[in-house]
């Protein structure tokens, strides 16, 4: 056999073996989604979206936790998404290249891999017992920011050092302050890639159950959160709850849980991705 | 008086000398050429003038740069309004990613200027000042990224000429640029040299002679020879500057 069919034939098997990995990870989301699907989906209907819990399966709805879910994700964005941008363009743009600033670098990008539980322990300690904000949503939505930060600085950052320095030069030659130039040129410019962080952390914050359950989410919520000092549960608590129930009709509304869930995080995704699209097709560089 | 002066200028990036003691005096509304080869300290020298060095981590700058007489590196001036009197135009056209109308606007938007019809003036008159008025006239709201290298340079000159600066630095314009938009470019200099005082910097021997009154070469951060033109490419004082401008290295 000469070489060059010795070369095809490996050319041949990477791309068998780069197939077969793509279709292990499609063929197991399939799979869930169609045993998802297959129970819960006849499950869902109006009912079960502004129904109260309950102690029976048929009656139970997921209006508070949904409700829950909507409150904290959006307080979590409000809280984090200034601070990780600011921070980000900080580091980028006004901080100097110092040795330390490198020591900082590292360690956001080491929070980003902090487990989520740890976060959890610290939320309950500094803001529901040093703050007394005790088991709110507030408290929750302080958490989740913690853990959802080092995301949006480390996205924020990578796509301000993508902003070509010649569009810097360029306004500061015409006499633009840093902030100008920061402003108008460069987050403008970045915004896309921002976004595409920025969706991350809410497809972070929506996932994440253990950090909430720590600071101490309710399983039973019986009443719909009014203001951001209410106890609460999110989604996902919701569904850890019914599948560990033993009666049958609760699996049937975990599925039903489950795809909402998804829906809420496939339809914030496809909005993102939309408008990062939409933005990158006006924005090139 | 000169328009520009330096005297005994040096430059270090760290440990680097990268100019050293360099003095030159530069007149109003007329073009000066810089050249030399690569590394030769040229357009650093070039980006003294509007302090653009200063966005380099430690860049130090030591000696005097004069604008009409004032020093810019001493310490009450202030370098965003200095830099507004000091156009500059880039090796690689560098528009907005906005459209043409925001580009040439941005200088005096960053002022607080919003009046509509002063920006549309302003717009059009810059824009006719570096001959893209009629190629563009039509779509002002189109991109800036979608027009042709050559159109986006033009650009960014009316981009330069909207905040009415009274001195252009402009480093290798038209080196990324056809051989014909780099004749408009040209010609472009030659037209603004009544109201502007240019100083360009260029790898081009041709060009520097075709666009300056004045020439300096700079070799391994030290001006080596500064006289007109016609003298420096016909009869240079120096050995150095004989063989760079007749191709022997460089």
């Amino acid at each position: 056999m000469n070489n060059a069919r010795k070369n095809e034939i490996k050319d041949n098997a990477f791309k068998v073996f780069a197939l077969v990995c793509t279709s292990v990870g499609l063929i197991v989301l399939g799979l869930l989604l169609y045993n998802i699907i297959s129970v819960g989906l006849t499950r869902i209907n109006w009912d079960f979206i502004t129904n109260l819990p309950s102690r029976r399966p048929g009656k139970a709805g997921i209006y508070t936790a949904l409700l829950g879910m909507i409150w904290v994700v959006t307080l979590t964005l409000i809280i984090s998404f200034p601070i990780g941008i600011g921070a980000g363009v900080y580091l980028e743009e006004y901080g100097k290249k110092n040795p330390f600033a490198k020591f900082i670098e590292i360690n956001i990008a080491n929070l980003a891999g902090v487990p989520s539980i740890i976060y959890g322990i610290l939320g309950l300690e500094l803001f529901g017992r040093l703050l007394a904000l005790g088991n709110s949503i507030l408290a929750a939505s302080l958490t989740l920011s913690l853990l959802v930060l080092p995301i949006v600085i480390v996205a924020t950052r990578e796509a301000v050092k993508a902003v070509p320095g010649s569009l810097r030069e360029a306004s500061y030659g015409l006499g633009a302050t840093r902030w100008q130039t920061i402003s108008r040129i460069v987050l403008p410019a970045s915004f896309g890639s921002i976004l595409t962080g920025l969706i991350l952390a809410v497809s972070r914050a929506v996932g994440e159950t253990a950090p909430l359950i720590v600071v101490g989410a309710l399983v039973y919520v019986p009443f719909a959160p009014k203001t951001p000092m209410d106890q609460f549960t999110v989604l996902p608590i919701q569904i850890f709850n019914w599948t560990s129930r033993p009666q049958s009709g609760f699996v049937v509304n975990a599925a039903a849980a489950i795809i909402i869930l998804l829906m809420f995080v496939f339809i914030l995704n496809g909005f993102a991705v939309f408008l990062r699209n939409r933005h990158n097709r006006r924005v090139k560089y | 008086m000169n328009k520009l002066e330096a005297k005994d200028v040096n430059l270090h990036y760290g440990e680097k000398h990268a100019l050293k003691g360099i003095s030159m005096g530069i007149k109003a509304n007329s073009v000066t050429a810089f050249i030399g080869p690569s590394g030769c300290g040229k357009s650093t020298f070039l980006r003294c003038f509007n302090r653009m060095n200063d966005l380099i981590d430690n860049c130090r700058v030591e000696g005097e740069i004069l604008i009409d007489g004032r020093d810019i590196y001493k310490n009450r001036i202030n370098v965003v309004d200095h830099r507004k009197k000091i156009g500059m135009v880039f090796q690689k056209p560098n528009p907005f990613p906005k459209s043409i109308y925001e580009n040439v606007a941005y200088g005096l938007r960053i002022n607080g200027i919003s009046h509509k019809k002063y920006l549309d003036e302003t717009v059009e008159k810059s824009l006719r000042q570096a001959a893209l008025w009629d190629e563009v006239k039509d779509d002002l709201k189109k991109s800036a990224l979608a027009l042709s290298g050559g159109q986006q340079q033009r650009l960014c000159i009316a981009r330069t000429l909207a905040v009415e600066p009274s001195v252009i630095l402009m480093d290798e314009p038209a080196s990324a640029l056809d051989p014909i938009s780099t004749a408009k470019i040209e010609e472009l200099i030659h037209d603004l040299k009544d109201r502007y005082t240019i100083v360009i910097v260029t790898h081009n021997m041709q060009q520097a002679a075709r666009v300056s009154d004045n020439t300096a070469f700079f070799y391994l951060g030290e001006l080596i020879e500064y006289d007109e033109t016609s003298n420096i490419f016909t009869n240079p004082a120096k050995e150095a500057t004989q063989n760079y401008v007749t191709g022997r290295f460089g």
